[in-house]
């Protein structure tokens, strides 16, 4: 018996314990002294550490470089701009904490934030209530979608990138039988549902629906089940490193229909990961992964090459999506304060009024109606090609 | 007596139901069915890696290191290093990664175990908590939060693709193979280790009675520091080898404790048989239940499982129930 207690009682500390390990992680952050008058102050909350950091890192860089740049050229109105940046760790409740911080001590004009769809919804009660403006990094369509007032978003949204690989998988693979392999997540269940739901319109059967668990090592066993199905091509939805398994398990069984991605895994990271398997795999990104496609001498050019080339001198890196989502951010609220100045409630309906606003994920225009900003014409199909991408047409 | 006769009604219980599932899902679904059984093998294998760091340390302290999957983490970052961005031979990665790794866990358990005064389970549990969150966020501060990739061992293409082995129409990653010869391998060294010589068996005596064993010359302190270092290398070494099928990140070693946790429970803490056990029945019925039933199953039913054993049989399917002491 004081076996069973004593592995019943650990096991119960260990779930305890776990639970407590991600309430913890990392509630703290650097709050920087409150900045003197003439200075307009943004807030900004992003998950620079824990699982979301490879989202929030780039996003909190832009703009760092943003802020860099503008008071290089003498702020705005005469004004110095500072973007107070808080970490919420990739936890909705740090991410709740941050934004009152933010809202209540220093006093921010407007949010930034968050980088996860998770950290972000958690967020929108809080800004809500206090009438701030917080436009955010995430891609979860649920954000947007019935339109609140206060809260608008950079980035194209996940219904946008399913509804790019649907009209692929119409309009270029011509076919009417798909698999889907999502992760059990929020984000791959979330675009599973909506694909599963959105396909009849496009005379497309979903014929087989299997999941796996971001961690899982053999994704052999579903990929069998998805084969016996007949699917003539298979959609993808999740993060890496499970999608890049996947083209390694696809390649070891001999499975030769198209594999198509989701948004999430338009990155470096998934070619290293998949090595020579990620060769043939399709999936959305915005256009500035391949600036060929964007139209030559358009602002939208302008303003990729222009972020490009500071980013580059900054960081020595590339530029990525999750960079342009946050410089985007940080731009259409400046470009607001421009007109509205200090004054929260008209930095709303000048964010609101944003019009063909040319960004580096896109072009974007906000109503009344539409918080988005952006379209599915802000997005491309992207092949890999022997490491490479290339538009896959 | 009673127990004894219990053991084996429950033992012979599992081993139809185990053998039930194997001869059904090979009858009704052929080449398919074997696919989805080789791929547990395989994902087996690696939970009994996993299971045998947990069995070393109970079996010869009576303690459960909850950071052991962050071992296995550890050992796969430390093989990207050395083999990717260093290099190096794999050979020589591997060792290096094991060696290093060894050395890690012996020095925590100098540093952290050791000086206690009173061990008992529940305080080392908690330190091993502590430091498996300090190694998951010095893995992350070190490698970065995306994860790394590995070079597969062998049977690669000039092309740099994998070529697939066939077994009776299955096809597995060449990986694959190393990973079930290395667990094989691991517990062949372990089992004669602890039952053929007299450190293992006095490492063994050790945790039966410590008292009792030092009388004899078995020196708990060893003991520990053996145990704990030979667990972190197994651990090391199960993490070195799956890199190229689960990419490491820091984040990675969460899971695999867990799944390794609970297979260790099922087989029996402690017994290196109730690890391979545990670890292989985990492996194909999840394998199984993902291709047969449905994949949103599969999580839950090493959980399940957990819960049923401690139920029924918290002693594990191997394990020998403990002498309750008055």
């Amino acid at each position: 018996m004081s076996r069973i207690r004593t592995t019943g009682s650990a096991i119960a500390l260990l779930l305890a314990l776990v639970v407590l390990a991600f309430a913890f992680t990392g509630c703290g952050s650097g709050s920087k002294p409150a900045p003197t008058g003439g200075t307009y102050k943004i807030g900004a909350v992003l998950s620079t550490s824990n699982q979301s950091a490879p989202l929030g890192q780039p996003e909190q860089n832009a703009l760092l470089l943003l802020e860099k740049q503008i008071n290089a050229k003498g702020g705005i109105n005469g004004n110095k701009v500072k973007f107070i940046i808080e970490d919420d760790a990739s936890d909705p409740a740090s991410a709740t904490v941050a934004i009152n911080k933010l809202i209540t001590q220093d006093k921010v004009l407007a949010v930034i934030g968050s980088s996860s769809t998770g950290a972000t919804l958690a967020m929108v009660p809080t800004a809500e209530k206090d009438k701030v403006t917080l436009v955010c990094c995430a891609a979860g369509t649920k954000i947007t979608d019935p339109v609140n007032p206060y809260i608008f978003r950079t980035p194209p949204t996940d219904s946008m990138a399913l509804t790019k690989v649907l009209e692929y998988l119409k309009n270029n693979l011509k076919v009417t039988k798909v698999a889907v392999l999502h992760d059990a997540n929020a984000f791959g269940t979330g675009g599973a549902d909506e694909l599963v739901a959105k396909a009849p319109s496009y005379g497309i059967t979903v014929v087989s629906r299997q999941q796996y668990n971001s961690t899982d090592t053999d994704m052999t066993a579903q990929l069998t089940k998805i084969q016996q199905a007949n699917p003539q091509a298979l959609v993808v939805w999740g993060t890496n490193p499970g999608p890049s398994s996947i083209a390694k398990n696809m390649q070891t069984l001999g499975m030769k229909i198209p594999y198509i991605g989701s948004h999430g895994i338009a990155n470096q990271s998934f070619i290293s990961l998949a090595g020579p398997a990620a060769n043939g795999v399709v999936f959305p990104g915005g256009r500035l992964l391949i600036p060929s496609t964007i139209p030559a001498g358009s602002p939208w050019a302008t303003a990729v090459a222009d972020f490009s080339k500071a980013y580059q001198a900054e960081y020595n890196a590339p530029i990525n999506s999750f960079a342009a989502h946050g410089y985007d951010a940080g731009n259409i609220i400046l470009d607001a304060i421009k007109t509205a100045g200090a004054d929260p409630a008209a930095i709303r309906d000048q964010v609101e009024k944003t019009k063909d606003f040319a960004g580096v994920d896109g072009v974007y225009t906000y109503t009344t109606k539409d918080h988005n900003g952006l379209t599915t014409n802000d997005l491309i199909m992207i092949k890999i090609d022997n490491g490479k991408w290339v538009e896959a047409k | 007596m009673q127990g004894d006769s219990r053991q084996k009604v429950i033992l012979a219980a599992t081993a139809v139901f185990v053998v039930a599932v194997l001869a059904v899902t090979l009858i009704l679904k052929g080449s398919i069915g074997m696919q989805w059984i080789l791929s547990g093998i395989v994902v087996g294998s690696i939970y009994t890696l996993v299971a045998m760091g947990f069995s070393i340390i109970y079996s010869s302290t009576r303690a459960i290191n909850l950071a052991q999957g962050e071992f296995t983490m550890v050992g796969g970052m430390l093989m990207y290093t050395f083999t990717v961005q260093a290099k190096l031979p794999l050979w020589v990665g591997f060792l290096l990664a094991v060696l290093i790794v060894m050395i890690l866990g012996a020095v925590f358990e100098r540093a952290a175990i050791h000086p206690l005064k009173n061990p008992n389970m529940i305080t080392i549990i908690i330190i091993t908590i502590g430091f498996s969150i300090a190694l998951r966020a010095a893995a992350k501060w070190i490698w970065g939060s995306n994860p790394v990739p590995a070079r597969a061992f062998t049977g690669l293409a000039k092309s740099g693709k994998e070529i697939p082995v066939k077994i009776f129409g299955a096809s597995l990653s060449p990986q694959s193979l190393w990973i079930v010869g290395l667990a094989a391998l691991a517990v062949i060294l372990v089992f004669i280790f602890f039952n053929k010589t007299m450190l293992g068996k006095g490492m063994r005596a050790a945790a039966e009675n410590r008292d009792a064993a030092s009388l004899v010359g078995v020196s708990y302190s060893t003991t520990s520091l053996i145990a704990w270092t030979m667990a972190a290398g197994l651990g090391a070494a199960a993490g070195a080898v799956i890199g190229p099928i689960q990419a490491a990140v820091f984040d990675v070693g969460t899971m695999l404790g867990l799944k390794g946790f609970a297979a260790a429970i099922l087989g029996g803490l402690g017994s290196t048989q109730g690890a391979v056990a545990g670890g292989l029945i985990l492996g194909i019925l999840e394998s199984v239940v993902a291709g047969g039933f449905s994949s949103g199953y599969k999580d839950a039913l090493a959980f399940l499982i957990l819960i049923l054993v401690l139920l029924i049989r918290p002693e594990g399917l191997l394990g020998k129930p403990e002498a309750v002491k008055v």
